[in-house]
C-alpha cells in the first residue's frame, strides 16, 4: 500500500483561550489581532523541512491541500508548495500529491492543467492531481461562487482540464461557466494520458457516483478517525460492488491523525496538547458556515434534513472533555508506541480497506521538533510493515507509474536521494 | 382561500404555482427568500385587487427542478416577463418583499411599461459599504431573528423558523432560500443602481424601521435614484414587516396603489 504524510500549515501559536474569544477559525478570524507573518514565514519553512524529511524517510508521498482565510490551513495556493516540494525531493521515490487545487475557485481552469503539468514535469512524472470540490467556507465563503453553481463549475472544471492534458489538437471549450476559444496547454504533464486523479469527498453519493464514472480514486478526509469514517467508507464498497466495480483497495484514500512516541505514555505526554488544540482550536468553526451553503441539490437536502445525525453534535460538545485515552479509543487519533500505532493503523487499514492511506503526523501546534520525531518513529518503526499490504492481489493504478517499478524500502536508502537538476 | 394555478414556463422548464384570490385592479406579489406564504397580508390586499402570487423558481410544489432552469440574473428578469404574459397581464401593479422586491425593481427597471405602481417592501438590490448586508444563511437562527423580527420572538417568526421536527416546513424553507440565494449571492448589487432611473412607475418604498437585515438607510437610497418614489417607515416592524404588521403594511400600500 502507500502512505503519504498530510499537512495543513496550521498556525501553531493561537492563544490558549481562542475558541472562547473567538468567531471561527475560517473564513473571519480577525489576522491582525492573532497572527504574525514573521511566525508564519517560519511554519512554511517548517513545513517545507518536514515534508522533504518525511519523503527523505522514505514516505510514499507527501500531500498539500487549499484553503483560504484559515488559521489551521495556510496553503490558499497548494501548488506554490508543491512546486517547491517537487523540486526539492527530486531524486527520491516519494509522490508529490496535491490534494489538490480547488477546481471551482481557480479560474479560468486550464490553471490547475497548467500548473499541474509544471509540478509533473518538474517532478519527473511523480504527481498526484488532487482535484477537491471545496469547501462552503472556501468557495462559497472566501471566494464568493453561488452554492447554486458550486457543483456544476466543479464538474465542467473537471471535465475541461481532463480534456486540456489530453487533446492531441487546439481546441475551443464553450461551457456553462468557461469559455475559451482556443485551449492547448503548455506543459501537458509527463505522466499520459493524465496523472492518477484522486477526489476528495466527504461521503455524497453524487461524488461517488463522479469518482466511479471517471474511474478516479475516492478520498474520505475527515479528522474523525477511522472508527466514525468506517460508515462512509463502506457505504462507497457497497456503491462499488453494486456498480459492478473492482474492489481494488487502492480506490480509496482515506486520512488518519497519527502520533508515535517510544511508549504509549510518552505518547500522551509528547501529543494530547496538540491533540486538543487541533480539536479544540483548529476545528472551531460555526456550524452556519459548515451548512450555509445549499450546495446540495434538492434529494441530497432532503436526505440530509431527514436524517440528521444526533450523535455528531453531541460527538462535538463530548469531545471537549476527552482525555487523551478516549481520543485514542474511539480511533480520532491513532497513537502510542511503534507496536501500539502499528496495531491499531493495520486494524484500521484492514477494516476500511484502504490502499491510499494519508497520515496526519503534524497535528495543530506540534513544534518543529517533535513533528520530526514523529516523521521518524512512523517511517522506521511503523511503515515497513504495511508495504506489502493489498499488493500481492492489486495494482495500484491511482499511483505515478514510475514510482511503482521499485517501492521506497525506508530511511537508510532514500536519505542519500539528492535533489538533482531537472531535464 | 386562494385559487391555485400551475403554469407551464420557460420551455416547460419551470412549473409555477400562481395563487389568486381577490377582485379588482390585477396586483402582482413576489415573495421574499423564504419561499411562497399566503398570509394575512395578502388576504388583506385581496379585498382590494386581485391579487396574483407566484412561487420563485424551485419553490413550488411542483417545481424543485424548475430553479436549474433559470441560470443567472438576465434569465430571471426574462423569465420575470415571460409570467406576467402567461397571465395575461400588461402593466400591473407589482409588489415586492425583500429578494422579489429586488426582482420587481429589476423588472421595472429594464421594462418599465410593463409596471403600472411599484411597491417595494425592504428590497434587496443596492449595496452600501458602510451597511453592508449579510448572507443570512452564515447566521445562527437566533440572529437571523433578532434581524428581522422585531421582537425576535414575533409570533409570525413560526412561518419562518419552523420547528425541527417539522422536516416538511424545515426542507421547504431551506430550499426557498438556497433558490433565492442563487441570485443573492455573494452580494445584492447586480447593477440595479445603472438602471433604477428608467423606473417610471410611481413606486412606493416601504421600510421596517427596526430592519437588522437590510438597514432602513438603503430605502433612502432607492428614492433617490427612482424618478417618483416615496418613504413609508414602518413603526415596531423589522425585515418581515409583511408578516409582523399585516393590515398595517398592507393598508399603507392599498391606500398608495388606490391614490
Amino acid at each position: 500500500m502507500k502512505i503519504s504524510m498530510f499537512h495543513l500549515m496550521p498556525y501553531r501559536d493561537l492563544p490558549d483561550d481562542f475558541e472562547r474569544r473567538y468567531h471561527s477559525v475560517w473564513v473571519d478570524p480577525p489576522y491582525f489581532e492573532l497572527a504574525d507573518s514573521e511566525k508564519i514565514g517560519q511554519y512554511y519553512n517548517w513545513t517545507f523541512d518536514e515534508l522533504i524529511h518525511a519523503a527523505r524517510c522514505g514516505m510514499d508521498g507527501i500531500c498539500v491541500n487549499e484553503h483560504h482565510q484559515n488559521a489551521y490551513g495556510m496553503m490558499p495556493s497548494p501548488d506554490l508548495m508543491g512546486s517547491v516540494l517537487a523540486r526539492a525531493t527530486n531524486g527520491m521515490k516519494t509522490a508529490v500529491v496535491q490534494m489538490g487545487m480547488t477546481l471551482p475557485t481557480t479560474v479560468p481552469p486550464i490553471r490547475v492543467a497548467e500548473e499541474y503539468g509544471m509540478i509533473d514535469c518538474i517532478s519527473g512524472g511523480r504527481m498526484v492531481a488532487g482535484m477537491p470540490l471545496g469547501t462552503p467556507m472556501d468557495v462559497n465563503l472566501c471566494y464568493g461562487i453561488s452554492p447554486a453553481e458550486h457543483r456544476e463549475r466543479y464538474y465542467e472544471a473537471h471535465d475541461l482540464i481532463m480534456k486540456a492534458w489530453s487533446a492531441r489538437e487546439t481546441f475551443a471549450w464553450n461551457g456553462k461557466y468557461f469559455k475559451l476559444p482556443m485551449v492547448n496547454p503548455w506543459p501537458r504533464p509527463i505522466q499520459q494520458p493524465h496523472p492518477p486523479v484522486w477526489i476528495p469527498g466527504s461521503g455524497s453519493l453524487s461524488t461517488w457516483d463522479f469518482a466511479a464514472k471517471h474511474d478516479h480514486c475516492y478520498c474520505y478526509l475527515s479528522y474523525w478517525g477511522h472508527h466514525s469514517g468506517k460508515q462512509v467508507v463502506d457505504g462507497f464498497w457497497e456503491f462499488v460492488s453494486k456498480n459492478g466495480l473492482d474492489p481494488n483497495p487502492y480506490r480509496v484514500g482515506f486520512l488518519q491523525l497519527v502520533a508515535v512516541s517510544e511508549s504509549d505514555a510518552q505518547a500522551e505526554k509528547d501529543y494530547y496538547r496538540h491533540v486538543r488544540y487541533f480539536y479544540d482550536k483548529c476545528l472551531h468553526v460555526p456550524p452556519e458556515y459548515i451548512s450555509s451553503s445549499g450546495n446540495q441539490d434538492y434529494r441530497s437536502l432532503v436526505n440530509s434534513i431527514k436524517n440528521i445525525n444526533p450523535e455528531i453534535g453531541k460527538l462535538t460538545e463530548e469531545l471537549k472533555h476527552w482525555k487523551f485515552s478516549e481520543f485514542v479509543k474511539r480511533g480520532f487519533v491513532i497513537a502510542g508506541s511503534p507496536a501500539t500505532v502499528r496495531d491499531h493503523l493495520m486494524d484500521a487499514v484492514k477494516g476500511l480497506r484502504v490502499g491510499n492511506l494519508m497520515v496526519l503526523l503534524h497535528i495543530g501546534s506540534m513544534p518543529h521538533d517533535l513533528t520530526i520525531k514523529n516523521i521518524e518513529l512512523f517511517s522506521r518503526e511503523v511503515m515497513p510493515h504495511f508495504r506489502s499490504v493489498w499488493d500481492d492481489q492489486w495494482e495500484n493504478r491511482w499511483w505515478p507509474k514510475r514510482l511503482l517499478d521499485k517501492p521506497a524500502t525506508g530511511v537508510t536508502r532514500s536519505a542519500n536521494g539528492e535533489a538533482r537538476a531537472s531535464k | 382561500m386562494p385559487e391555485e394555478r400551475t403554469l407551464n414556463l420557460w420551455h416547460g422548464a419551470v412549473k409555477p404555482t400562481v395563487k389568486v384570490a381577490g377582485s379588482g385592479a390585477p396586483l402582482v406579489f413576489l415573495h421574499s427568500g423564504f419561499g411562497p406564504l399566503w398570509e394575512a397580508f395578502l388576504d388583506n390586499l385581496a379585498r382590494d385587487f386581485t391579487v396574483y402570487a407566484p412561487s420563485h423558481p424551485g419553490t413550488g410544489p411542483n417545481d424543485v427542478d424548475g430553479i436549474r432552469a433559470i441560470d443567472d440574473w438576465w434569465d430571471l428578469v426574462l423569465y420575470y416577463y415571460e409570467l406576467l404574459d402567461a397571465l395575461g397581464l400588461k402593466a400591473p401593479m407589482l409588489v415586492g418583499h425583500s429578494f422579489g422586491g429586488m426582482v420587481a425593481a429589476e423588472v421595472a427597471a429594464t421594462d418599465p411599461a410593463r409596471v403600472s405602481k411599484l411597491a417595494l417592501i425592504a428590497p434587496f438590490g443596492l449595496w452600501r459599504d458602510d451597511a453592508p448586508i449579510p448572507l443570512i444563511s452564515t447566521l445562527p437562527t437566533p440572529e437571523v431573528a433578532r434581524r428581522i423580527f422585531h421582537p425576535a420572538d414575533h409570533p409570525a417568526s413560526r412561518l419562518v423558523f419552523p420547528n425541527r421536527n417539522d422536516t416538511d416546513a424545515v426542507i421547504r424553507i431551506t430550499w426557498a432560500q438556497n433558490c433565492a440565494n442563487k441570485f443573492i449571492w455573494p452580494i445584492p448589487d447586480k447593477g440595479l443602481k445603472k438602471r433604477m432611473h428608467r423606473i417610471s412607475a410611481p413606486t412606493l418604498i416601504v421600510w421596517g424601521a427596526k430592519d437588522g437585515l437590510i438597514p432602513p438607510v438603503y430605502a433612502e437610497d432607492f428614492k433617490r435614484g427612482i424618478k417618483n418614489a416615496r418613504v413609508e417607515i414602518v413603526d415596531n416592524a423589522s425585515h418581515m414587516a409583511p408578516l409582523e404588521r399585516p393590515e398595517t403594511v398592507a393598508g399603507i400600500i392599498a391606500r398608495f396603489l388606490k391614490s
